[in-house]
């Protein structure tokens, strides 16, 4: 029997849940025009004022927020509440440096960690359960998220964060794990590692939550079948609160989206139409929960399908698919958000030339990430010592603004690829 | 003798360093001592030619990047404990190597070395009062 972690909202009726959202909309629009002076400017620019809007249906009049607009607001600008109220922040990366501050009060928290439990309940999660969560913890809101939301289904809850394999397959057996929270880069490099050692007779493992980076379908099977369990897909982003925006239940064809937190839109991400659904176009999010950071129709430049279709699972809200690609240029590298636009300002701070290209590959199931620059008749030297330096010096910088280690690969001038003398900035060899 | 060596910066690729060589042969430029510095990616060409200036502009016209740097060109006695004696004045003086490198050939028993160090003056006064 399907278990839910809270069954009168994840099976509501339609009706119920639009019902909600009309409530919460109409609110949290006033809450905002009402706290937040940045987003009120966008709307009179619009023409719009908060009695416009009575219902979901009056949503496409709303202005949209970018992650330009999170840039240029940085930090405070769409805070809705005083600071005073805040308990805690969590951060990523911005399009060129500047990252994104999402601001919680202890009731955001609170409704947050519940869409995590949702997701744990949703795989099968219980209090008997043992939850190893090896997403990082800190600024990401991967580890902090799901840790929250295992708390709150009362699983033994084991604060790994990520790194040191040897450490989380000692307990994992030790303590006898059975839900696993992790990239799914990092879950096929475990299970690889559980496979070598011989390890597999002595895990519990039973389900997996892997999100915060793009994966197939293939790499859910090989997971599945390496380490005997099933494989869940979990999405989200801190700009909305992190993990548990949408989770997979047992049907494994979409995520479901927690409607009474979440409006969800999809448009053309050319003209901002809203599209019907079942069109493939830029998913948007309008928080109606949230008090401290609540952003109202946010692009979040993925590109997915909804759909409406009833789910065997009983779960009433609406299914995302997979995100498909990127309606910008952001790269997803080991669940991290890489700018191009990033790693060309610490070019430019680093005197190297803006004429760089990004290779983005996938090794052994883990992203590598590989900047090739081209030397200067500025940065070239008769030492290898003063290069090797230099070379040292732009990793270090390139690591200190998006958070995960670069290779630098110094090449020629002119030698880097250019179509119609346009440098091709970014190259994917990932099939994903 | 402080002489002027050409540095070149090239990425390792099949073919790089012969499109240098192709070049200078092309231009009759005599190269009378060679030496490579690399990593994975990339190397480090340095060479001392008969004619430095023109070399590092036919090479620039091709898209390498040249750098020109002052080194000291030393006599070597070639017998054995030659280099010994070189190398027994250079450190007395406290003076640090940062790459050496031998000139291709020999003349009438006697060879040459390259030394890079970061006083280029201090170092082949030294080396003419010592010898």
């Amino acid at each position: 029997m399907e278990h839910y972690y809270q069954p009168e909202i994840e099976t509501a009726s339609r009706e119920q849940i639009l019902t909600w959202q009309n409530e919460r909309l109409v609110k949290q629009v006033r809450h905002v025009w009402d706290n937040v002076p940045y987003y009120r400017k966008k709307m009179e620019e619009q023409g719009v004022v908060p009695d416009d809007i009575q219902s979901v249906e009056d949503l496409h009049k709303l202005p949209f927020l970018t992650k330009d607009d999170l840039r240029d607001a940085y930090p405070y600008g769409l805070l809705a509440k005083p600071l005073a109220d805040c308990v805690r922040i969590q951060s990523t990366s911005g399009t060129t440096g500047r990252r994104v501050v999402a601001f919680y009060t202890q009731h955001d928290v609170d409704l947050w960690e519940d869409c995590c439990a949702r997701a744990i309940v949703a795989v099968g999660g219980t209090s008997e359960d043992v939850c190893h969560v090896c997403y990082g913890y800190g600024l990401f809101t991967g580890g902090p998220g799901l840790n929250g939301g295992s708390h709150k289904v009362g699983c033994l809850t084991l604060p790994m964060s990520s790194g040191n394999t040897d450490r989380q397959l000692q307990f994992m057996v030790d303590l006898g794990s059975t839900i696993l929270c992790c990239t799914p880069s990092y879950a096929a490099y475990l299970a690889e590692s559980i496979h070598e050692r011989g390890l597999r007779d002595q895990i519990k493992l039973k389900a997996g939550i892997f999100g915060a980076e793009a994966w197939s379908e293939e790499m859910r099977r090989d997971i599945q079948n390496k380490l005997g369990i099933k494989a869940y897909d979990i999405y989200g982003l801190t700009e909305t609160s992190g993990p548990g925006v949408a989770f997979e239940c047992c049907e494994q064809t979409g995520m479901h989206i927690n409607e009474d937190h979440f409006i969800a839109e999809i448009i053309d991400p050319d003209t901002g139409e809203v599209l019907p659904e079942g069109s493939k176009g830029e998913l948007v999010f309008t928080s109606i929960t949230k008090e401290a950071f609540p952003l109202l129709r946010y692009r979040t430049r993925d590109i997915c399908v909804l759909s409406r279709r009833s789910c065997s699972c009983g779960r009433t809200h609406v299914k995302m698919s997979k995100p498909m690609g990127r309606s910008d240029d952001m790269l997803i590298v080991k669940g991290v958000n890489v700018f191009p636009s990033q790693i060309e300002t610490v070019l430019l701070e680093q005197g190297y030339p803006a004429n760089y290209q990004i290779i983005v590959d996938r090794v052994h199931n883990s992203d590598t990430l590989e900047v090739m620059v081209e030397m200067t008749p500025e940065n070239f030297s008769d030492s290898l010592g003063r290069i090797t330096d230099m070379e040292k010096g732009l990793v270090a910088a390139l690591k200190a603004m998006l958070g995960i280690y670069a290779k630098v690969r110094l090449v020629a001038p002119k030698s880097i690829t250019r179509s119609e003398g346009k440098a091709v900035r970014v190259i994917d060899k990932r099939k994903i | 003798m402080i002489i002027h060596q050409l540095s070149v910066f090239l990425e390792n690729r099949p073919g790089q360093l012969c499109n240098v060589t192709e070049l200078l042969a092309q231009n009759h430029v005599d190269m009378q001592a060679l030496n490579i510095a690399e990593t994975a990616d990339y190397g480090v060409l340095r060479l001392i030619v008969d004619a430095p200036q023109r070399a590092a502009s036919i090479l620039r016209e091709h898209g390498f990047i040249v750098r020109e740097t002052p080194v000291v060109q030393a006599l070597v006695p070639d017998k054995p404990g030659g280099l010994n004696e070189v190398l027994r004045i250079i450190a007395d003086a406290d003076i640090d190597i940062e790459y050496m490198y031998s000139v291709l050939g020999q003349q009438n028993g006697l060879a040459y070395m390259i030394f890079r160090v970061a006083d280029t003056e201090k170092l082949d006064a030294v080396l003419k009062t010592g010898i």
